[in-house]
């Protein structure tokens, strides 16, 4: 325990209560300390670094919100007073609070808004750590609990959308859970697991909804707590991927400090504020005068109840997951053809050129054949299973695949930024692909062979070269020099 | 950075792109008059739907006192809008049958509070839907029901303003369209028979009716964006000031 400290009887009144509470408390006057007022971060943090805030921002946002709906909602799917071909409690419940509730609406937006947003700060929060490798060496496992997160804000993301009980609720999650069938051998069972029934029903909302309000937000957070514990262990990173530990010690606040670093409060916490103020516009813009977002942020669908015997002619996931929904269709028997040809022509390279020894050459054959043995056994929909969580799964290996001399994009050659741009393109265009309609993409008949699958299967081939060959492509190429001391241009 | 403005832009053209596709069947929509702001309309609105639409569809989720919103008294609203029930503080509900409509329509009629919302799309708004919907009706002896719809080809519901608006026909033309001959709509109809209303008035109270659907979709739409501008404001101010103190804490960060 702190030693107990006597203060003069003289000292003002804020200082006693603050003596009276640090004596009493020290744990959170220490914590404060370490996480706040003398956790120095780099001085030179630019406009990606506002993301990590406005995360936080966001997923505070959501569990108030969240608080008030749940006074209001009613996870059941069975019929208003029990009369048949009434509209479902469900349903009806997230009108009851869009009408009836006062304010309910001004929630119930902030919430739908809340979840988009979630999903577009954490992107960008996500990117930010590709352009300067925050996830290199020392901090992989910032990156690798932040993956978790992500992951983790996929499945309450998923569950939160069934609770509405539109038509796209219903047959969304319809579709992804039917996606666990397709597993070998326990596919099936794990479906009717997920479900609690053979169709996704009331049993399904009633385990979506206490996933959706308790368990996943209870991993969230703890995943939260260990992702900024270890950010504060190993400190944080900075547009120029220099270590400003390594640096030369001492600043205005304490003689131990790095040079470079800033305490985070106030400095940081009063640029956040900026950057809130800037969000909260944007997002309230959105809240008050379009929710829909032109419905991409509530489909339009989704405003008729749920009914499980009208299939609708489009189900498409909400937006930030389609990316992920494209490769998963664009996993067909010709992706397994194409891939099955790539393992072949990997084994064959292997041979021709590897210098490595025999018997590893030998292995890796054998591993070939195995793998297109396994691509051509299983049915392509479990492939495309497969991809779609590898394509989540991957990011994880991030601080393994990387072996760029430089860390930062800054510091690298010219052209690897043109990679990363390639890369975002194509993460747009699949994106863009699983919100249209699988087939052709052009009207035009002469462009009849031009669809949605071929050009999501080039994306997605894309997507994963750019990580499995990272090894390869990012010794490539005469990085820059690298400075001793973080660029800063005083304000 | 250059290239992420032009990214943006690719990516917002892309969204285009994928909206335009997503449409799909009938013709395309006209645009609503959308007066929401209107009480005039409104009310005549409500006084349309339930005159004509409330005896098949419901619209469970809207209780009769909201249309207290629309500048309606609780008495106004007992005297002339409450058919179906006899408190104001009821959900507006259809008198009908379900088991008959279903036998009547082959489907029963969807619940009509949130129509609005749900028909939306990439052609336009639900209103735009709605608002070309009942206005393009024609007779169609091949249906059940004697009619069919332009932008809803093969629709269940018979015109249910039919006597306001007469009989209309669609005018075809013939045109060649990359080497084929095709019959196409011309966008301009002809009257066979008159309707109560000239085809002006219709189309006002059409629009009017529209309006109302639109505003039931969402009651609190107008406070929602009046609100809204006050938020932003007092946002603008937040971020001049956030912006400020954090310049005065830099100021001397070297």
């Amino acid at each position: 325990m702190a030693e107990f400290k006597e203060i003069s009887p003289n000292a003002p009144l804020g200082a006693k209560v603050t003596n009276w509470f640090e004596n009493r408390f020290p744990t959170a006057f220490a914590e404060y300390r370490k996480h706040m007022s003398e956790y120095y971060a780099p001085k030179n943090f630019n406009f990606w670094y506002f993301f990590g805030s406005l995360a936080m921002l966001v997923l505070v946002i959501q569990i108030v919100t969240g608080i008030f709906l749940v006074m209001h909602y009613k996870p059941d799917a069975g019929p208003v007073g029990g009369i048949l071909g009434a509209p479902p409690i469900a349903f009806a419940s997230v009108e009851y609070i869009m009408r009836d509730v006062p304010g309910g609406w001004f929630i119930r937006y902030m919430h739908s808004t809340g979840a988009s947003a979630f999903f577009i700060v954490v992107y960008l929060h996500m990117f930010r750590g590709l352009l300067y490798g925050s996830y290199r060496k020392p901090r992989e496992l910032v990156w690798i609990f932040g993956c978790a997160i992500f992951l983790a804000l996929m499945a309450e993301a998923f569950m939160g959308y069934l609770l509405p009980w539109g038509q796209m609720s219903y047959w969304g999650a319809q579709v992804i859970v039917n996606l666990f069938s397709a597993i070998p051998f326990i596919g099936p069972d794990l479906a009717l697991l997920i479900r609690g029934d053979y169709v996704v029903g009331d049993a399904t909302l009633n385990r979506f909804f206490s996933f959706h309000v308790i368990a996943v937000p209870l991993v969230l957070i703890g995943l939260i707590v260990a992702h900024l514990l270890a950010l504060h262990d190993v400190g944080s990173n900075n547009p120029d991927g220099i270590e400003i530990k390594k640096g030369p010690k001492g600043n205005r606040w304490s003689p131990d400090a790095p040079a470079d670093g800033i305490p985070f409060h106030p400095y940081y916490s009063v640029h956040d504020i900026m950057g809130v103020g800037v969000f909260l516009m944007v997002f309230f813009a959105v809240v008050f005068f379009a929710p829909e977002m032109g419905g991409y942020f509530l489909e339009y669908n989704n405003f008729v109840p749920a009914d499980p015997l009208v299939t609708p002619l489009h189900i498409a996931p909400v937006w930030y997951f389609t990316p992920f929904y494209s490769m998963l269709r664009a996993t067909n028997g010709v992706m397994v053809n194409v891939l099955c040809a790539i393992i072949a022509l990997g084994v064959v390279l292997a041979f021709l050129k590897c210098r490595c020894s025999m018997a590893l050459k030998v292995g890796l054959a054998v591993a070939g054949v195995v793998a297109i043995a396994l691509l051509k056994t299983f049915d392509a929909k479990f492939w495309g299973v497969v991809v779609m969580g590898g394509a989540v799964i991957i990011l994880f290996f991030l601080p393994w695949l990387d072996r760029s001399p430089a860390r930062s994009i800054r510091y690298r050659p010219d052209w690897h930024k043109w990679l990363y741009a390639v890369f975002v393109v194509w993460f747009l265009i699949l994106m863009v692909l699983g919100i249209m309609v699988p087939g052709p993409i052009f009207a035009t008949p002469s462009l009849a062979w031009l669809t949605n699958e071929l050009v999501a299967m080039i994306g997605t081939l894309f997507y994963f070269g750019f990580f499995l060959l990272m090894p390869w492509w990012s010794q490539q190429g005469e990085p820059k020099p690298v400075p001793d001391r973080v660029t800063f241009k005083p304000h | 950075m250059n290239l992420w403005k032009k990214l943006l832009l690719g990516l917002a053209l892309a969204m285009n792109i994928a909206a335009a596709h997503a449409a799909g069947g009938g013709i395309a929509w006209d645009k609503a008059p959308g007066k929401l702001t209107d009480q005039a309309s409104l009310q005549n609105g409500a006084k349309i739907f339930v005159n004509y639409c409330l005896s098949c569809h419901s619209a469970t989720f809207m209780r009769y006192n909201r249309l207290r919103d629309l500048g309606l008294n609780d008495q106004q609203i007992k005297d002339n809008l409450l058919f179906t029930s006899d408190k104001v503080g009821d959900m507006m509900k259809s008198a009908i049958d379900p088991a008959q409509a279903k036998a009547w329509f082959g489907a029963n009629p969807p619940d009509l509070t949130l129509v609005a919302r749900s028909r939306a799309g990439a052609n336009g708004s639900g209103a735009d839907y709605l608002y070309t919907l009942l206005r393009s009706y024609y007779r169609d002896p091949v249906k059940p029901t004697g009619w069919n719809n332009l932008a809803f080809p093969n629709i269940g519901m018979p015109h249910p303003l039919w006597q306001l608006q007469g009989e209309r026909k669609p005018v075809y033309e013939t045109r060649e369209e990359h080497g084929h001959e095709v019959h196409a709509f011309t966008g301009r109809w002809e009257q066979v028979t008159a309707g109560a209303m000239t085809p002006q008035e219709y189309d006002t109270a059409v629009g009017d009716l529209v309006n109302f659907l639109q505003w039931m979709g969402e009651p609190a739409q107008n406070n929602r964006i009046a609100i809204g501008v006050w938020v932003l404001l007092f946002l603008l101010l937040f971020t001049l000031v956030a912006w400020r103190l954090n310049a005065a804490y830099w100021k001397d960060v070297k």
